[in-house]
C-alpha cells in the first residue's frame, strides 16, 4: 500500500468515491455531455447519421419556418397556460375544502388522486374513449334529447389541445391537490384563531394571508408543473397521435418523429435545443432564487 | 369510582349548570356545508367517472356498446374482452396479447428498480456521509439534469448503448431507467440520511467500521421506510414510461404501455372498444393496486418531488 506512507488526495476516503462512480458517470457524460453533445449537432447537417458538417444557424431557420414545428409551440403555451392555472386553481381549491374537517376527507383524497398513479398512455386512451363523438359523451347528451349538442374535441381542429387539457388535468390536479394541502397543514392554528377574532373572512385569509405564507410551496409545485408540461408526449400519442391533421403536435413529439421516424437528425436536435432553452429561463431565475439567497445565508 | 351513578353525582358537584356544552353544533344543512360537499361530489364524479367507463365498457359485448351509451352497466356481463386482451389480441405479427407486454414489463420493472435504488441509495449515503470534495458539483448537476427534457439526452443514449451493444435490448432500458431516476432518488437518500443522528455513525467509526460496514449493518436497516417509499416511486414510474420504452427497446421487448398505444391506436381491423378497454384496465391495475395498498406512502413518495434539500 503506497498510500499509507504518504496520504494521497486521490485515495482519500476512496470507497466513497468508487460508490459514486455511476453518479459521477450519470452526471458527467449523460447529463452534461449529452446536452453538449446535442447543442453541438443541432448546428450541423446530420440526416440519418450524426455528422460535424457545421451549417450555423440553418437547422433553426428551417425549424421556425415549419408549420409543424410552429403549430407545436402554439399548443405547448395553450396548454401550458391553461394547465398552470387550472391546476393550481382547483388544486388550491380541492385543498382549501378537504381542510375544513370534513367527514370522509381520506375517501375524497384517494379519488381525488388516483389518476396520478396511472400512466399518460392509460389517460389519453380512457379519454379518447370518453370523448368519442360517436359513443361518448356527446352521443349521449344527444340521446337525453339535446340532439344539436356537439362536443368532439378530438376531431375538431380548433379545440383538440382543449381535449387533450381535460385528460391532463384529470391526470395531475391530485398532485397539486396533495402537495397543497401538505403546505396547508403546514400552517399554524394560531394564524386562523387571530384572523377570526379580527373579524376576517374565511376567503380574505385565504387570500391575504394563506397563500403569501404557502409561497414556498406555490413555487416548488409551479417548477413540477412547469416541468411536466415541457415534457408532454406520451398523452398526445396516445389520445390523438397528433391529429387532426398536425392540430394537436407538440415540441416533445417533433423531436421524437424527427430523430426515430423522419431520419432527420439535425432538426431533432435544433427542436431539443429549444426545449432546453425554454427550460433553462424558468430554470436558472428559479435556482438563483432558491439556493443563491440560501448560500448566503448560511 | 367505577358506579356510574357516584360519577355522575361528582360530575354534577363539579358543574354547577346544566345545558349544552362545548362548542356551538353547526346545522348539517347549512349553506357552507352544502357548498363543501357538493364541489367536493362534483369533482368527485369527474375523477371516478373515467374508472366507471372503463370497467363498464370491458364488460360489455361489442353489440350491445354500438347499441347503447357508454355510461349505461352491461346488460349481459361478460369477461370475453378480458380474455381476449389478454392473450388474444395483436400486434404486428404477434397474437398472444398483452401477456407478452406485461411480462416484459415485469422483466423491465425489477432488475430497473432493484439497480437504481441500490446505486442511488449508496450514493446518496455517500453524500450525506463520506462527501470528498467536489461530491456536490457532481450532485448540482445531476439535480440540474432532472429537469432537463429528456429529449436533449435521448439520441446520445442510443449511440452510448449501441457502443455498449445493449440498443434494443431489455438491459438497456433497465439501465436508462437506473440513469433517469438517479437524481430524485440520490436526492431522497441524501436526504434521508443526513437527517439521521450524526453520533451513529460517529460511533460505528470509533468501533473501526468502514464505509461499506457502516452501509449495510447501521444504515440500511435503520432506512427502511425509505427504501418503501423508493420502491413506490419506482414501480409507478417505471411501469408507466413510454417514451424509454418506445426508444430504447425494440418491438418483441416492448414494455406494456407501448404495446397497449399499438394496440388500440392501430389502424387495421375493426375496432373493438370492449377490448381497448379492457387492456387499458389490464396496464392500469399494477400501478393502481400500488397506489390503494401504500396508501400515505404513496403521497411521501410523491411529495419527494417537492422535497428541497
Amino acid at each position: 500500500m503506497a498510500a499509507e506512507g504518504r496520504p494521497n488526495q486521490l485515495f482519500r476516503n476512496l470507497n466513497s468515491k468508487i460508490a459514486s462512480i455511476p453518479m459521477i458517470l450519470t452526471a458527467l457524460v449523460v447529463f452534461a455531455g449529452g446536452t453538449i453533445w446535442t447543442v453541438i449537432y443541432s448546428f450541423t447537417d446530420s440526416k440519418l447519421l450524426p455528422r460535424l458538417n457545421f451549417v450555423g444557424l440553418d437547422q433553426y431557420e428551417r425549424l421556425w419556418a415549419s408549420s409543424r414545428w410552429i403549430i407545436s409551440i402554439q399548443n405547448i403555451l395553450i396548454y401550458g397556460v391553461c394547465s398552470l392555472v387550472l391546476s393550481l386553481l382547483i388544486g388550491f381549491l380541492l385543498a382549501a375544502l378537504l381542510d375544513q374537517k370534513i367527514r370522509f376527507e381520506n375517501t375524497f383524497r384517494t379519488i381525488f388522486l388516483y389518476p396520478f398513479a396511472l400512466s399518460f398512455v392509460v389517460t389519453g386512451l380512457v379519454w379518447q374513449w370518453v370523448l368519442n363523438p360517436e359513443f361518448g359523451l356527446q352521443s349521449v347528451v344527444r340521446s337525453l334529447g339535446w340532439t344539436s349538442f356537439t362536443f368532439d374535441p378530438l376531431y375538431n381542429q380548433e379545440i383538440v389541445i382543449f381535449g387533450i387539457l381535460i385528460a391532463g388535468l384529470w391526470q395531475g390536479t391530485g398532485l397539486v391537490m396533495c402537495l397543497m394541502l401538505a403546505g396547508m397543514r403546514g400552517i399554524d392554528e394560531e394564524i386562523w384563531k387571530a384572523a377570526k377574532i379580527d373579524g376576517i373572512p374565511t376567503w380574505k385569509t385565504y387570500v391575504l394571508i394563506i397563500i403569501p405564507m404557502m409561497r414556498p410551496v406555490f413555487i416548488t409545485t409551479l417548477v413540477l408543473i412547469a416541468s411536466g408540461i415541457v415534457r408532454l408526449y406520451d398523452l398526445v400519442v396516445a389520445q390523438t397521435s397528433g391529429g387532426p391533421g398536425i392540430a394537436s403536435e407538440v415540441p416533445a413529439k417533433y423531436v421524437y418523429d424527427s430523430l426515430f421516424l423522419r431520419q432527420n437528425l439535425g432538426q431533432g436536435f435544433a427542436a431539443s435545443t429549444m426545449m432546453l432553452l425554454t427550460v433553462l429561463v424558468v430554470l436558472i431565475p428559479w435556482a438563483y432564487l432558491e439556493f443563491g439567497g440560501r448560500r448566503k445565508n448560511a | 369510582m367505577h358506579d356510574p351513578r357516584s360519577a355522575a353525582a361528582a360530575a354534577a358537584v363539579m358543574l354547577p349548570f346544566e345545558g349544552p356544552r362545548g362548542p356551538r353544533p353547526r346545522k348539517a344543512l347549512s349553506t357552507r356545508n352544502i357548498f363543501i360537499y357538493g364541489t367536493l361530489l362534483l369533482f368527485a364524479f369527474y375523477y371516478l367517472l373515467p374508472l366507471y367507463v372503463m370497467i363498464v365498457t370491458s364488460l360489455k359485448g361489442m353489440p350491445e356498446i354500438r347499441m347503447g351509451n357508454i355510461f349505461s352497466p352491461p346488460v349481459e356481463i361478460t369477461f370475453e374482452p378480458w380474455v381476449k386482451a389478454w392473450s388474444e389480441v395483436c400486434t404486428g405479427l404477434n397474437c398472444d396479447g398483452l401477456s407478452r407486454g406485461f411480462w416484459n414489463s415485469v422483466r423491465i420493472t425489477v432488475p430497473s428498480v432493484i439497480l437504481s435504488i441500490a446505486i442511488a441509495s449508496v450514493n446518496g449515503y455517500a453524500l450525506a456521509n463520506w462527501r470528498f470534495k467536489g461530491a456536490d458539483a457532481f450532485f448540482t448537476i445531476l439535480i440540474f439534469g432532472a429537469f432537463i427534457p429528456y429529449q436533449v439526452m435521448l439520441y446520445p443514449l442510443v449511440i452510448i448503448l449501441r457502443e455498449m451493444g445493449l440498443y434494443g435490448t431489455l438491459w438497456g432500458l433497465v439501465l436508462v431507467h437506473s440513469i433517469f431516476g438517479m437524481p430524485i432518488l440520490t436526492l431522497l437518500f441524501r436526504n434521508y440520511f443526513t437527517s439521521l443522528p450524526e453520533e451513529l455513525f460517529k460511533a460505528a467509526r470509533v468501533d473501526g467500521a468502514g464505509f461499506w460496514g457502516i452501509y449495510l449493518k447501521i444504515m440500511l436497516p435503520m432506512s427502511l421506510p425509505i427504501f418503501v417509499v423508493a420502491i413506490i416511486l419506482q414501480v409507478t414510474g417505471i411501469w408507466n414510461d413510454f417514451l424509454f420504452g418506445v426508444v430504447y427497446t425494440k418491438p418483441d421487448v416492448y414494455p406494456m404501455t407501448v404495446q397497449l398505444n399499438n394496440i388500440v391506436n392501430s389502424v387495421q381491423g375493426v375496432k373493438e372498444y370492449n377490448v381497448n378497454m379492457a387492456a387499458t384496465l389490464l396496464t392500469g391495475l399494477v400501478p393502481l393496486f400500488v397506489y390503494f395498498v401504500s396508501g400515505k406512502l404513496f403521497v411521501r413518495g410523491i411529495a419527494a418531488g417537492a422535497v428541497k434539500g
